[in-house]
């Protein structure tokens, strides 16, 4: 079944890679600047908060649940670090390790409040979004922080051998996801969850836990892009990555990922993430504002899943 | 609903009155709730009883309510519809600029009805007849409503509104009209719900959609349908909205799904599908605005409004999954 499953979710990465194929080709014969090393290694830095979060959505999305708090949880690290570092005057790489811990706890209480409490991770999440968020905002007071060091901007706006480091962190921690999701036990457990959780209690699955990871890690690397995020635009505000929840939603959903659970994988997000990356840029580039880009994307989306219902063979997945 | 309390035993009255309770639970959970906060805040500061400030508590969150009504039968039939708030600022500068523009304030009051509907017409059969999951497709149509508006208005305010359009500040025996609209509508709705067919099937569909399939309902017309009226409920909501203040800044208004989707869930609609009513809805959007007007009046920093919220919800749903566990 597992098998099965892979290879209808290969046929929707076919199809988006061929989408994205056509979406370089249109936008580099519209604007010469498109394929240019400088701009594409820009879309990089500019995607890896949303493709980071993206790959623990993957893992949450593929078990049958969702969450909706990352955007909050984003907010609320952000915040958090300038405080820890600001306020109560932490060494700023404590700071940061605190503000992607206080990330992860955040993400584990989600996982209790879903597994102990059985509330459907939509409410759940959704609860816990206004809750951390309105945390960000009542801790915050609507203050900003501004003046960190000069060495802390190497995380978001510094370079590596060329490369724009969150974009390695990015490669690392999207082939570390392929593999886990792909090639482990744990993957499999995953993918089980989402297929028929019933049954893989009954086959004795610690769903449970495995749970409480994937929720836990997408509060952890939430609370990273976060960190990532205010080191890219040196400052730090309680509204801070709202909205990002739909951004990695949509990525993660256009890259094959069934909202029901149980089919997906880490290559069909990285493709959706750069189809919509892609989409963004290109039409920007033509002269369309930040806005009507978002008019394509939603678009693309609906489209996408269209295409691969169709495509598939029982199509009402 | 009513089957779960057969097993109350004792004399008729107090049978019935179990029952009672037993269906509206969280709707008597949220009325308590609301009672407590007015009685304790009304203690510490007797101004918040006053009756223009419990004016301003109904009428201002009156819209919500009214767009949650039409959320909550979206989501008792088993879907959701993440994309209400886009809606709403897209049917409010519509409204407006049909009112500055010249047209009869009738005109203006009724297009964002039907375009609503047209609109969420549309989504419905993407979700019953195209098979894609109402949150993708409506999170689709958030992204093209929310990208469509600001690129078409930049976020504009709509000044010069003709007086006559505003009908959200009209007054009728010193209430303000949205009030009148609130309460009528969800009365409307919450019989409409209970008695007619397009009710059953509602909840019938969201309940189990392959038993409604096998007693006869047709559930792709049910969906659509409950999209549809979604959309006119959203409409209203957008007039409610659009004539409040004597400008209308033509962007998404904040938030507003996640509160309107919250209400409904407070008010005890289950996400699953199935069982809540309309009335609990109401009752948790007045809620909301007690809440906000609570930390005013108790001069608590407006910016804790939201974690005070959120804390809230995850009570109430925390309180319903025992209910339910205990059941």
């Amino acid at each position: 079944m597992v098998r099965a499953a892979l290879g209808r979710a290969f046929r929707h990465e076919t199809v988006l890679a061929l989408l994205l194929a056509g979406a370089l080709a249109v936008l580099a014969g519209q604007s010469g600047r498109f394929l240019t090393a400088d701009n594409l290694l820009n879309q990089g830095r500019l995607m890896a908060e949303v493709g980071l979060a993206s790959l623990p959505m993957t893992f949450v999305i593929v078990t049958g649940g969702i969450d909706l708090s990352v955007g909050s949880i984003f907010g609320l690290a952000a915040i958090l670090l300038g405080v820890f570092w600001h306020d109560l005057g932490l060494w700023l790489p404590i700071a940061m390790v605190a503000a992607v811990l206080v990330g992860g706890a955040a993400g584990l209480l989600n996982g209790v409040i879903v597994t102990r409490f059985r509330v459907p991770p939509l409410i759940a999440t959704l609860a816990t979004l206004a809750l951390y968020r309105g945390l960000a905002e009542g801790i915050s007071q609507a203050r900003s922080v501004r003046g960190y060091p000069d060495w802390f901007f190497v995380l978001g706006q510094g370079e590596v051998l060329g490369v724009p480091t969150q974009l390695w962190l990015l490669l690392v921690l999207t082939a570390a996801a392929a593999i886990v999701l792909g090639l482990t036990t744990f993957g499999r457990t995953v993918y089980a969850i989402g297929a028929n959780e019933t049954a893989a209690r009954f086959s004795g699955l610690a769903v449970d836990r495995a749970k409480m990871v994937v929720y836990g890690c997408s509060g952890l690397v939430a609370a990273l892009a976060a960190v990532i995020f205010v080191s890219r635009v040196s400052t730090t505000r309680s509204d801070m990555g709202t909205g990002l929840e739909l951004d990695v939603i949509t990525a993660v959903v256009l890259g094959g990922t069934s909202i029901f659970g149980g089919r997906g994988t880490i290559i069909g997000t990285a493709l959706g993430l750069a189809l919509m990356q892609a989409m963004k840029n290109g039409l920007a580039l033509s002269g369309v504002k930040g806005d009507g880009t978002i008019v394509v994307i939603g678009i693309v989306l609906i489209a996408a899943i269209l295409l691969s219902n169709l495509l598939s063979r029982d199509g009402n997945a | 609903m009513t089957v779960r309390a057969a097993g109350f035993a004792g004399p008729a009255p107090v049978r019935r009155l179990a029952t009672t309770v037993e269906s509206y639970g969280q709707e008597l959970v949220v009325l308590a709730v609301i009672a407590v906060l007015f009685l304790a805040v009304g203690l510490v500061n007797p101004r918040f009883l006053s009756s223009t400030n419990l004016v301003t508590i109904f009428a201002g969150n009156a819209y919500v309510a009214v767009a949650a009504i039409g959320m909550s039968m979206v989501i008792i039939s088993g879907n959701i519809d993440v994309s209400v708030g886009s809606l709403i600022g897209v049917l409010a500068t519509i409204s407006g600029t049909l009112a500055v523009k010249g047209y009869p304030v009738v005109v203006a009051w009724l297009a964002p009805l039907a375009v609503g509907m047209a609109i969420n017409a549309v989504v419905g059969v993407v979700v019953a007849y195209l098979r894609i999951p109402s949150i993708v497709a409506t999170l689709g149509m958030l992204s093209i409503l929310k990208g469509g508006l600001i690129s078409v208005t930049s976020g504009a305010w709509i000044t010069n509104l003709p007086r006559d359009y505003l009908i959200a500040q009209v007054r009728v025996f010193g209430i303000p009209f949205p009030v009148y609209a609130m309460a009528a509508l969800t009365i409307l709705a919450a019989l409409w719900m209970r008695h007619s067919r397009f009710g059953r099937a509602i909840y019938a569909v969201g309940g189990n959609a392959e038993a409604a399939r096998v007693a006869g309902i047709r559930i792709e017309r049910s969906v659509v349908a409950v999209f549809a009226v979604h959309g006119v409920f959203a409409g209203i909501a957008a007039v409610l909205f659009a004539t409040q203040l004597q400008v209308i800044q033509s962007t998404v208004p904040p938030n507003l799904e996640l509160t309107v989707i919250t209400a409904s869930v407070v008010g005890g609609v289950s996400i699953l599908g199935g069982t809540g009513t309309v009335i609990g809805s109401t009752l948790a959007a007045i809620l909301f605005a007690t809440i906000g007007s609570s930390l005013i009046f108790l001069n608590i920093s407006a910016y804790w409004l939201r974690a005070v919220q959120g804390l809230l919800i995850l009570a109430t749903v925390l309180a319903d999954m025992a209910r339910r566990r205990r059941i």
